[in-house]
């Protein structure tokens, strides 16, 4: 009956735009515990409108068709506080209160560990698309999967091109000198992990090893301990809170040092914040805008950029986070993966997410048995007048490495 | 008596029943057994022997990391195992499962009951509220070092093995672990309130400088009470363990302003010093909090918050003060055994 | 243990880093030292335990943090800071304080723990998660290569602390209210017997923490940062410092919270930054176990 109302409404009405038949699909429920408050909101926020602005685009595009059906996105959110007892509570009460049967990820890997054996428990497929510890991936989860590069990829290039420079100047690599600070949290000390075993590869040597403190608010004592070491690398990772602080603080205590890689540059909004505190700083991202990624639904990667910024007020005068296009991938990998299985059946749509080879505008889409995403590399941007410009790896620089940093 | 028979068993019969009338709630009863531990244990310190904790979450976080070294260590090294960077795939068989879940509860039970002996040595020369930062302060501390310690995962955490079978299974399992544990817990005190022992804590609440004279030795009762309380939080702290899965250590672990608030609030809501009240107020404070939890999403802890001026301002002897004010002929029948129990 | 022998080294290879590490810790300490002493306050004339001292401070940087986004000198922020957290202080004592002055010590660290999680969080839903601060724009003056750096921010915001200190030492000892205080401090009872208003005493009393706390904060959104959640850190410290110095001793606070700065500091350069809140905390451990033996030697205990 609905299917003959409907076939007739788009006969009669076809010419008045997709969003009236957008009006007619039915809906998906998937469930997410997000971080609202606590340490994580600032990213936390990003996730969900990366999440929010995805589902809207797959609306207006005709909806995810499962053979002659048509369906929309619709998220049930709960805020986990930034607190992994939190979210693995949550994650319980949307699968056995709310009846979701598909789950998309936390904000962190902190979150993303903690709620991962509850959907493993339950078979829910979780797409996650903000947890990228290592650590995610080395206990046999079968339901999980991650649409990002894993941490210890963040800054390790960050290392290589120091090694280059040191080439370039008649240098052996392992005269360069690394201090390292980061949050004790999974995903900082997995990219701490990274950064570790890359230097040790060059016979770097490291010469401060620091964590940030818990609220990341200062990080002072490390400074002072750097213009004293003057190493010629240093690496920070904090997430949003945590580059904030760094850039802040490198700034008025005056410290120079040739090359200072860090992550979450984008989602702490530097540029806006700290203007020329942030010049030449080395940032590693997940996805760039400028990439040559492209799908049918969000078009080439800077018309992503463009049209999040225009649906999106806040974001207008600043650079999108890679944490919201990331977050706008997964739903689309569910999309994808919908589709193919044909079914709302989670064991089968475990299957097809499985057996995903997908390119999007974030960068290529393809699981690694234990669920990590192997398809896409990272990219290491430096802050340039103000813009972030790729200059690493080579394949997709568009502009060179300013260096050593003034 | 015959009359309390027929109450107890109704609540036991209730209790085993639960988690198989409402299949859907069985993780939000388990916690609320572990709110009737933590409350029924604090108030051991705090209302029979008025001594105000407010480091008891130590014991939790600690039975958590004990029990996960033993579990793990039984079998794998515990470095290899929290190392984020290993490709390795380590499994736990069935059996290796449950030997390891029983001694790990044991263990952590055990583990805490002998610090908090030590620690008391140290704390229980602290009275009124310098106790209760001084315990405070070795809670948070505990909490800021175990997160350095990259042997115990560092600020990652520990993932603790997985069951291998059915999870409503492992839900209900957990379940009556919590259910165990709580009603000997109640049991057992239910039976050392009455004897010569919770007399002497009580002289202790009531005028510690006396009992002194009297010939009580006043610190060995405080240590061994506070390594009794801390046997069955530390035991429940490793059952959280295998609960959760995946804990870290500020958060979950040493959570010095939820928990470690949550069961003082409890025992406020019931009534301190009595047997009941702890257990009332939990159940009071954890239907309390899954409603603000979900239906105040944002605003939930400025309810919590609110809540606890209230009861600490309003209705300090909690419900079954208020009960014993208004209704004392329902508590003048136990005073009356009492007395008569006295006088043969 | 290597990296605390290295950082150990750093100490004597760079003897000019001892003098930053304590200039440093005596900056931050100044403003511990402010809301330790309101905290002696309230605690040795009605002996409450207020373990909402830091979100006082809080409130009072936000108040500050308000006035410099209308456009307004954030300088202004302090004395307005002050005026307004007075007016919260008056009114949160006449609905909670008043009731749980007479009550058991419990009573009162418990009641303020729940005012503190609900000011925490109501800040959180007024003016968001993020860290947040006022930059004045001054330059910083730099010294011994770079390494020791004073913003002159802060050089100002000390400077005012420490007036606030002397103006409220001068007040405690010259004024009536100041005298009414003292006398309640000592002996409530035969304060009131002789004719003093005890409940306007501190009614005044809680006003007045309040407003040095709010007072505090608006120097340290100055300065450092500001956040609905960093308040419990400055009460671990108030409690540690005053526990170290005891009641009714504005000196003794004053200079316990500048050691306490320094200490603090120190421990952060040894030990690493990771353990800062762990140095707090330990400290004031340490400092209840040390006076602890102090008593044990009378055969007495720490009441």
């Amino acid at each position: 009956m609905r299917t003959t109302l409907f076939s007739v409404a788009t006969l009669a009405f076809g010419a008045l735009g997709s969003s009236a038949i957008a009006m007619d699909c039915e809906t998906i429920t998937l469930g997410a515990a997000i971080s609202l408050t606590g340490k994580y909101s600032t990213d936390g926020v990003h996730t969900q409108k990366g999440y929010e602005f995805a589902i809207q685009k797959i609306k207006d595009d005709g909806g995810v068709k499962i053979g002659d059906k048509c369906y929309n996105f619709n998220v049930v959110y709960y805020d986990d506080e930034s607190k992994g007892d939190r979210g693995a509570t949550l994650a319980e009460r949307l699968i056995n209160q709310d009846g979701v049967q598909y789950m998309l990820g936390p904000y962190s890997s902190g979150l993303t560990t903690a709620i991962a054996p509850v959907t493993e428990k339950y078979e829910i497929p979780m797409v996650e698309a903000e947890g990228a510890s290592r650590s995610l991936f080395n206990k046999g989860y079968k339901n999980l999967f991650a649409v990002l590069s894993t941490s210890e990829q963040y800054l390790a290039s960050a290392i290589t091109l120091a090694a280059e420079m040191a080439k370039a100047e008649g240098k052996d690599p392992s005269e360069v000198t690394v201090a390292i600070a980061v949050e004790n949290d999974p995903f900082s000390l997995d990219v701490r992990a990274g950064v570790v075993d890359d230097a040790a590869r060059f016979g770097m040597k490291i010469v401060i090893d620091e964590k940030l403190p818990r609220d990341l608010s200062d990080m002072t004592g490390i400074l002072t301990k750097v213009k004293l070491v003057k190493p010629d690398v240093l690496i920070v990772s904090g997430h949003a809170k945590g580059a904030a602080t760094a850039v802040r603080q490198i700034g008025e205590q005056g410290v120079s040092v040739p090359m200072i890689a860090m992550t979450h540059c984008e989602s702490a909004d530097v540029v806006g914040n700290f203007g020329d505190f942030a010049e030449n700083l080395l940032c590693s991202t997940q996805w760039s805008e400028t990439l040559t990624y492209e799908d049918p639904i969000f078009g080439t990667a800077s018309n992503y950029h463009e049209e999040f910024k225009a649906a999106n007020a806040d974001y207008a005068d600043k650079t999108v986070p890679y944490q919201v296009a990331q977050a706008s991938a997964a739903v689309y990998v569910f999309k994808d993966a919908f589709e193919r299985a044909g079914s709302l059946d989670k064991a089968a749509l475990r299957d097809a997410i499985a057996a995903t080879d997908l390119m999007t505008f974030y960068g290529g889409i393809k699981f690694a048995p234990e669920g990590n995403n192997i398809a896409k590399p990272m990219v290491l941007r430096q802050i340039q007048g103000g813009e972030y410009k790729v200059v690493a790896p080579s394949a997709f620089a568009s502009d060179k490495l300013v260096w050593p940093r003034p | 008596m015959n009359k309390k028979f027929i109450l107890y068993a109704v609540l036991l019969a209730f209790s085993v029943a639960a988690p198989f009338l409402f299949p859907n709630y069985q993780t939000q009863l388990a916690t609320l057994w572990l709110m009737i531990i933590v409350a029924l244990t604090w108030d051991m310190t705090g209302g029979q022997m008025g001594y105000n904790s407010l480091g008891n979450i130590f014991f939790y976080g600690t039975g958590m990391y004990v029990c996960a070294v033993i579990t793990i260590g039984l079998y794998y090294d515990v470095g290899e195992w929290t190392n984020a960077s290993r490709t390795e795939i380590f499994t736990f068989s069935d059996r290796q499962y449950f030997t390891g879940m029983v001694l790990g509860i044991l263990g952590a039970g055990l583990f805490c009951a002998a610090s908090a002996y030590f620690i008391g040595m140290l704390t229980f020369g602290l009275r009124g509220p310098y106790f209760a930062i001084g315990t405070l302060g070795v809670a948070i501390a505990a909490g800021e070092i175990v997160s350095n310690i990259e042997w115990l995962g560092g600020g990652q955490g520990v993932s603790m093995p997985i069951y291998n079978g059915d999870f409503d299974t492992f839900k209900t399992l957990i379940y009556f672990e919590y259910a165990i544990l709580g009603v000997g817990l109640f049991v057992f005190l239910n039976w050392l309130y009455k004897t010569r022992f919770g007399a002497a804590i009580n002289a202790i609440r009531d005028d510690e400088e006396k009992a002194e004279a009297m010939g009580i030795h006043t610190l060995r009762y405080k240590l061994v009470t506070w390594a009794m309380s801390a046997f069955f939080v530390g035991a429940a702290g490793a059952i959280s363990a295998f609960q959760l899965i995946h804990f870290e250590p500020l958060e979950t672990a040493y959570q010095t302003i939820n928990l470690g608030i949550f069961m003082v609030v409890c025992v406020l809501l019931g009534g301190k010093g009595t047997l009941w009240g702890p257990v009332i107020g939990a159940i009071m404070f954890q239907v309390f909090k899954e409603t603000t939890w979900n239906y105040f999403l944002g605003w939930q802890w400025v309810a919590l918050g609110a809540l606890i001026v209230i009861v600490v301002v309003f209705f300090q002897d909690g419900l079954m003060g208020w009960l014993r004010l208004k209704r004392p002929e329902w508590f003048g029948v136990k005073v009356e055994q009492k007395t008569s129990e006295a006088g043969a | 243990m290597d990296e605390i022998l290295f950082n150990i080294s750093l100490l004597i290879d760079y003897p000019i880093v001892n003098l930053k590490i304590i200039i440093d810790g005596v900056m931050i300490g100044a403003l511990f030292a402010l809301a330790a002493y309101g905290l002696a306050l309230v605690w040795g004339v009605m002996n409450v335990k207020n373990l909402a001292q830091g979100d006082f401070v809080i409130a009072g940087g936000y108040v500050a943090l308000m006035l410099s986004k209308a456009g307004i000198n954030p300088l202004f922020g302090v004395p307005l800071a002050f005026v307004v957290m007075w007016g919260i202080g008056w009114v949160i004592y006449k609905v909670i304080i008043t009731r749980v002055i007479e009550r058991d010590l419990f009573t009162s660290l418990l009641a303020t723990f729940g005012l503190a999680i609900m000011m925490a969080q109501l800040m959180n839903l007024m003016f968001g998660s993020d860290a947040q601060s006022v930059n004045l724009g001054y330059d910083t003056l730099r010294f011994a290569d770079g390494i020791i750096d004073v913003p002159i921010a802060k050089l100002i915001g000390v400077g005012m602390a420490a007036v606030l200190a002397i103006a409220v030492v001068l007040f405690m000892k010259r004024s009536r209210m100041g005298q009414a205080i003292r006398a309640t401090a000592q002996d409530a009872r035969a304060a009131r017997v002789l004719g003093i208003d005890t409940e306007k005493v501190y009614a005044f009393t809680f006003g007045l923490n309040a407003a040095i706390c709010g007072a505090a904060g608006a120097i340290i959104v100055m300065i450092w940062v500001i956040q609905p959640f960093y308040g419990i850190g400055y009460s671990v410290r108030a409690f540690v410092i005053v526990t170290a110095a005891g009641l009714g001793n504005l000196p003794g606070v004053i200079a316990a919270g500048l050691g306490f700065g320094a200490a603090e500091q120190y421990g952060a350069h040894i030990f690493g930054d990771g353990y800062k809140q762990a140095i707090a905390v330990i400290l004031l451990l340490l400092v209840l176990f040390f006076r602890l033996l102090q008593q044990r030697r009378n055969r007495q205990v720490l009441k």
